[in-house]
């Protein structure tokens, strides 16, 4: 810890090197602070989060990745008792400024939930309703094409798009939910744990998807599972609660990196198994 | 020994007795209750059914019972609990949208959310007081049919409220989480999907809530509404009975005859309390068909 804060202090992001140059940054985070009423969930976090690449947040249960996924879409607003404060720079603006509209910051950066969470209504309006409520002009049955075809689900629920998006399963729900995203053209997308609740076949064809997402999107993935997190990421942070549970960022490097030459301790503890 | 450390056949044995036995208490509970509404039906029509004719319907009351008929009252009904739900419903739900949805959570908020459950417990009568002082007195509204369904509004708003917000925190978290991360307004989540979903559990209420108005006496009796009336209402002012009443003045008078006629009326309370029941039931099947769960 101390060897992050000394540099954190010196320049700003203990994990600028990593970033600077190389690629373009989608999220910029800057002394992110996360308080659920008195329980100080997430403490000063600062990190750069490259576009268009898959960034893994891991760590054991209550190390505050959901949390911190959560204030990249200002989700947390809907939280009650919760308080945010820092910096979350967008592609240059700062997404947690009271005078950005949540709504548009939550067009612009999509997210899927942990547990697949379709509307009780037909697959059509499923993906329909995000582009109806941001006064999408265009043709809708060509919008929901497209959405469910970028999700790997149209070959699967094209005779049935007015069945009801609860009839599926839970891998195509979740791909749903995907499609459901992607119909706002955000330019960010978070994932919750999106296959904590699905079997492996499912899982699978999930993360085939993410390979292709990321040409398009900035993808952020919240897991428990360190395997996906280096099948799929091009980077990885590493989070962990320290002894008053308020969740850290203790390591933040290319995944190839933090999974074969942690540089902390404790990273090299979690991903060998030795806790979590 | 793991055989030692577990019941063996006799704790099954003892644990499915138990079953049966409980299982034979709730279903006696059951019985007990259908039974006595069978025996008070049976009554209620063995009394009142000869007495049922379309001129019971169509005639005004009468100090001949042969002659006597319910049609001031049912019509006094039917305006009363009309205009009840009228008021009720819009602004029993849209308080429960408010104290759910948009109301910070703060001492303000739950003390009027801890005065609200206790004005559901308080007596019907005591309703019927605020109602005479505020409205057929304070207000000028005399004894009118206006003045009735302000008090039986009054009366259910807040089981109506309790029923409505019951019925919007059941809606899942994780849909309005949905609706929100497309970026829905908090307009378009709770217009397009925490109402609709909980537009069932609200209709619910809202029924419970009339039926129950639909037979109170006390509260109007207390405001004033008149016992005999030969006029059905034309207008919200006009002053007006309801079966409760009338079927209560019935009930307490000597003649054997009368009795007839109150098992008649109730007969008639009874029946558009089903007619109306069974439209909520449409409607919230229709609701529900909307959805697709």
């Amino acid at each position: 810890m101390v060897v992050t804060q000394a540099q954190a202090g010196n320049v700003g992001s203990p994990f600028i090197e990593s970033l600077a140059g190389k690629v373009d940054v989608a999220f910029d985070i800057t002394g992110l602070n996360m308080w659920y009423g008195s329980l100080h969930a997430l403490g000063d976090v600062t990190v750069q989060l490259p576009a268009h690449q898959v960034t893994a947040l891991i760590g054991p249960s209550g190390c505050g990745k959901t949390s911190l996924i959560r204030c990249l879409n200002r989700m947390n607003d809907l939280v009650l008792n919760a308080r945010v404060t820092g910096e979350v720079l967008f592609h240059g603006e700062n997404i947690l400024s009271p005078e950005v509209d949540a709504a548009l910051v939550r067009r612009r950066i999509g997210m899927v939930f942990q547990k697949p969470n379709p509307f009780p209504k037909s697959i059509h309006e499923n993906v329909a309703f995000g582009a109806r409520v941001n006064g999408y002009r265009g043709e809708m049955d060509e919008l929901v094409e497209k959405s469910l075809r970028q999700a790997a689900l149209w070959d699967e629920v094209k005779d049935k798009l007015k069945q009801s998006g609860l009839a599926l399963s839970g891998g195509q729900q979740q791909r749903l939910c995907i499609a459901r995203a992607l119909a706002v053209n955000p330019e960010a997308l978070l994932m919750d744990e999106p296959c904590s609740a699905l079997d492996p076949i499912a899982t699978y064809k999930i993360e085939e998807l993410l390979a292709e997402l990321k040409q398009r999107y900035t993808i952020v993935i919240v897991t428990h599972n360190m395997q996906q997190a280096s099948r799929v990421s091009d980077y990885t942070g590493f989070l962990l609660a320290d002894e008053s549970r308020t969740g850290r960022l203790i390591e933040f490097s290319p995944t190839a990196q933090l999974f074969t030459n942690p540089q902390d301790r404790r990273t090299e503890d979690y991903i060998t198994g030795r806790f979590g | 020994m793991e055989g030692q450390l577990f019941g063996g056949a006799g704790q099954v044995q003892a644990r499915r007795r138990f079953n049966v036995i409980f299982a034979g208490v709730c279903l006696l509970a059951t019985v007990f209750g259908i039974l006595f509404l069978l025996v008070l039906l049976r009554e209620v029509l063995a009394e009142g059914a000869g007495w049922l004719s379309l001129d019971f319907l169509t005639r005004f009351p009468s100090r001949f019972p042969a002659q006597a008929g319910i049609k001031s009252a049912l019509f006094g009904t039917l305006w009363v609990i009309g205009l009840t739900a009228l008021m009720a419903f819009p602004v029993g739900v849209g308080a429960a949208i408010f104290l759910e949805e948009y109301a910070p959570r703060h001492w303000i908020t739950d003390l009027i959310q801890a005065n609200i459950s206790n004005l559901a417990g308080v007596p019907s009568i005591v309703y019927g007081l605020l109602g005479l002082a505020l409205f057929v007195r304070t207000f000028g509204l005399g004894r009118s049919v206006i003045a009735g369904a302000l008090t039986m509004a009054l009366l259910i708003l807040p089981i109506i409220i309790i029923a409505s917000q019951e019925a919007l925190r059941a809606v899942p978290t994780s849909i309005r989480e949905a609706a929100y991360a497309v970026g829905a307004s908090r307009w378009q989540v709770i217009g397009e999907h925490v109402l609709p979903y909980a537009m069932p559990g609200i209709l619910t209420g809202a029924i419970l809530a009339v039926s129950r108005a639909m037979g109170e006496a006390s509260p109007m009796i207390t405001i004033g509404a008149l016992t005999f009336i030969a006029y059905t209402p034309q207008g919200p002012l006009d002053g007006f009975t309801v079966l409760p009443i009338q079927i209560f003045n019935w009930a307490s008078r000597p003649q054997p005859a009368f009795q007839n006629l109150a098992a008649a009326g109730i007969i008639v309370l009874l029946v558009v309390l089903l007619a109306m029941n069974t439209a909520a039931i449409l409607l919230r099947a229709y609701y529900r068909g909307k959805v697709k769960w």
